[in-house]
């Protein structure tokens, strides 16, 4: 009892955020943004249905989400031009889902027959494939320039025109609350749990009689059919897809989001998705070359933590569960171990942004802005300045580190000896 | 007949170059279990260090350098990055690489800039060599095909006649085998990776003037080069010679000839005043598909034999 109220109590926070969020941040970028990270959210979870949850990685997971944002546009232009009758608006992501989850069982028969590296392997076949589509029929993907659709359509139940963004927001919001609590409860169930014995050990999965094969074909459609519905209210967000939206690009990018979250808890895309497009509109802005620092923060997620940032933090919980004073222990370990890692970065973003002034015949003036400082680019000074900052940061990495292990060590043995007690 | 000797000629060609790329990553995928995704990357890396090199100094040291920083470099990656990701199982290692193709396209952008680099062919093999059939065979494509032929007869000769190939053939089934028998298997790994490497370096710095040295070409290979190895079979160097080939040949005999596909859809009740996707689909031939062909064929392979043409075991 105390467990179902503490899970519920859990959603109804989320709900409350979710209410919340936008009479917090008001602007109308805000609201854009908010939205987008609902739409990154389900689609970071319906991945992970596969990637953490079934063991498949896949490069290409934005096919489904891009053709069910294609049909849904098609849907909206067919609804104004009066060839098919009205449908509710806010409905319409349960058609985008339909949508992606007759292409996720059409394309899973084929790519689930094999797991693995030769899954992804067929996932950039079918990407590619994909591209080349948009390009070739013209009257249904309209090639580079997309297609676009008008949401404002139909009568407006209680004064819903889903014409100012806040409306859009709240719809997003109200799917991406069911989508979560959908796949939460997706993961409970047997099938949930036979996704995982697929991923984990197949040949056992067999012998108890599954057939692992359908298993993953499953997991595969379902998780289309979410990316479906994340489609659906991604064309409604922008009133618009165009081919790179059912491209390689954006199956880069829900990997990214999905991976540096954390695939092995439910939060962990949530996290990802929210974080991905925070990080996205922040560094565009900041640089040009923020690509590198997104493909950066990724490979070091893959090295040195493979359980993503929830993982990171959840590894603390069964710490805090024996005894939360344990943790200050910790508090200054991790503060220094964040200051010098700051500055080696430091050190090493301003080698990049350097580089990348010196090297860019674009680059206008003599100077580049360095957290509000302009760094001169031709002087060796700030060549040097920004070595001694990477020396001195990976310096203090190299002695701070084997502190905070011994000093996390050491708890964890506490925290043992407690719980044995 | 001359379209089909010039296109069996280009497609040998390419083919070559696909199995200059594909034969380092199925060496690499057999013995490690790792898919290199950033295997094209390394050849994009090769074809610019060669034109760096050939800028300032000419093609032929290039020719000869710029595949060993290649190999270097990847060497250095298997030896700091890889093993380290090792422990985390072959997804991890393959997100690892995944996440170096996005770094290794965002570097080569921000060094050599966004832009195609005028990489040509040396002077010294820029001339008609013969003519044939009123075709004319440049020099460097026959020196292309010459020097690719050379790494493949060298590649059998290294694998199949000497010791560190019978080394290498007993680490890609019995790693811990070979370990147990005193050699040091992740160094073998690390000369694998990086020798693959190398190979692939070598493919762009002869590939670069032909297929054009821009920011773009690992993506335009890399997957490709996927298709190769699993119609190939993995693990399979002789498979991937015949995949290559014939997708390369393939591919160029669909573009040169560009079949119309009309009389197929006119079956289907289709014809040049459809409305909508109808007159799409009847626009559709052979050359504007030719890019898709290998994955329509990796489909159909997968359908009827999914371990490959030479494929001995299932991965």
């Amino acid at each position: 009892m105390i467990k179902l109220f503490k899970i519920s109590g859990v959603w109804i926070a989320a709900v409350i955020v979710m209410l919340f969020l936008p009479i917090i941040f008001s602007s109308g970028y805000a609201h854009s943004m908010l939205g987008l990270m609902g739409v990154m959210v389900i689609f970071s979870l319906a991945y992970n249905m596969m990637l953490g949850q079934g063991g498949m990685l896949s490069f290409g997971h934005a096919v489904y989400l891009g053709l069910a944002g294609y049909f849904t546009i098609h849907f909206l232009q067919m609804m104004e031009a009066g060839t098919i009758g009205y449908f509710p608006i806010s409905l319409l992501p349960l058609f985008g889902g339909l949508v992606g989850l007759f292409f996720g069982i059409l394309i899973g028969f084929v790519s689930t027959r094999r797991a693995g590296t030769i899954f992804a392997m067929i996932s950039l076949g079918f990407v590619e494939m994909m591209t080349v589509m948009a390009f070739l029929l013209i009257s249904f993907f309209n090639g580079e320039e997309g297609i676009q659709g008008d949401r404002m359509l139909g009568p407006e139940p209680f004064g819903i025109t889903y014409g100012p963004a806040i409306q859009v927001y709240y719809l997003i919001g109200v799917w991406t609350l069911i989508a979560m609590l959908a796949m939460y409860f997706i993961t409970k169930t047997p099938f949930g749990r036979m996704s995982n014995a697929v991923r984990d050990n197949p040949e056992r999965a067999q012998f108890v009689g599954y057939n692992t094969q359908r298993v993953r074909w499953m997991a595969f459609s379902l998780s289309s059919f979410f990316a479906g519905l994340a489609g659906a209210l991604f064309a409604l967000h922008f009133e618009h897809i165009g081919y790179e939206s059912a491209g390689a690009w954006l199956s880069g990018e829900v990997l990214f989001a999905t991976y540096i979250g954390g695939v092995s808890t439910f939060l962990g895309p949530i996290v990802g998705g929210i974080l991905f497009i925070f990080l996205k509109s922040t560094l565009s802005e900041l640089s040009n070359v923020w690509h590198l620092y997104l493909g950066g923060i990724f490979l070091l997620t893959v090295v040195y933590a493979p359980t993503g940032l929830a993982g990171l933090v959840l590894m603390h919980e069964p710490i805090w569960k024996v005894d939360f004073k344990l943790l200050r222990r910790m508090v200054l370990p991790y503060l220094g171990a964040l200051v010098a890692i700051l500055i080696a970065t430091a050190g090493i973003v301003g080698y990049i942004e350097l580089i990348n002034f010196v090297s860019d015949e674009y680059s206008t003036g003599t100077a580049i802005n360095f957290l509000g400082i302009n760094v001169e680019a031709h002087s060796i000074m700030s060549w040097v300045v920004f070595a001694i900052l990477t020396i001195i940061g990976f310096g203090l990495c190299k002695v701070i580190f084997p502190v905070v292990s011994r000093n996390w060590n050491d708890i964890l043995e506490t925290a043992k000896e407690r719980l044995l007690q | 007949m001359n379209t089909l000797i010039f296109s069996i000629f280009n497609g040998v060609l390419y083919g070559l170059l696909l199995f200059m790329l594909s034969s380092g990553l199925t060496l690499i995928f057999s013995m490690m279990g790792v898919l290199n995704f950033a295997h094209a990357s390394f050849f994009m890396i090769g074809a610019f260090c060669a034109y760096t090199i050939s800028k300032y100094v000419s093609f032929w040291p290039a020719l000869v350098f710029a595949p060993i920083a290649v190999g270097v470099l990847g060497a250095l990656v298997e030896r700091y990055g890889l093993r380290a990701v090792h422990k985390s199982g072959h997804v991890a290692e393959l997100l690892f690489t995944f996440g170096l193709y996005y770094v290794f396209s965002e570097v080569v952008q921000m060094i050599w800039g966004k832009v195609p680099v005028s990489y040509e062919i040396p002077k010294s093999l820029n001339f008609v060599l013969f003519t044939w059939l009123g075709l004319e065979y440049s020099a460097y494509r026959v020196f292309m095909v010459l020097a690719a032929l050379a790494v493949m007869g060298a590649l059998y000769l290294l694998i199949a006649k000497t010791r560190v190939g019978l080394i290498i053939q007993a680490a890609l089934t019995h790693p811990h085998m070979v370990g147990h028998l005193g050699h040091n298997v992740p160094r073998v790994f690390m000369m694998t990776f990086g020798f693959g490497c190398g190979l692939a370096g070598l493919a762009g710095v002869l590939g670069g003037p032909i297929l054009g040295t821009e920011p773009d070409m690992a993506h335009q290979l890399g997957p490709i080069i996927f298709v190769v190895i699993v119609i190939g079979g993995l693990g399979s160097l002789g498979g991937a010679v015949i995949a290559a080939l014939g997708i390369g040949i393939l591919t160029n005999m669909a573009i040169s000839y560009d079949i119309s596909f009309q009389p197929f859809f006119a079956l289907l009740g289709l014809s040049a005043e459809s409305e909508g996707i109808g007159k799409d689909l009847i626009a559709v031939t052979s050359g504007s598909i030719a890019t898709i062909l290998p994955y329509l064929l990796l489909v159909l392979m997968l359908i009827f034999r999914p371990r490959g043409l030479f494929g001995n075991r299932d991965v």
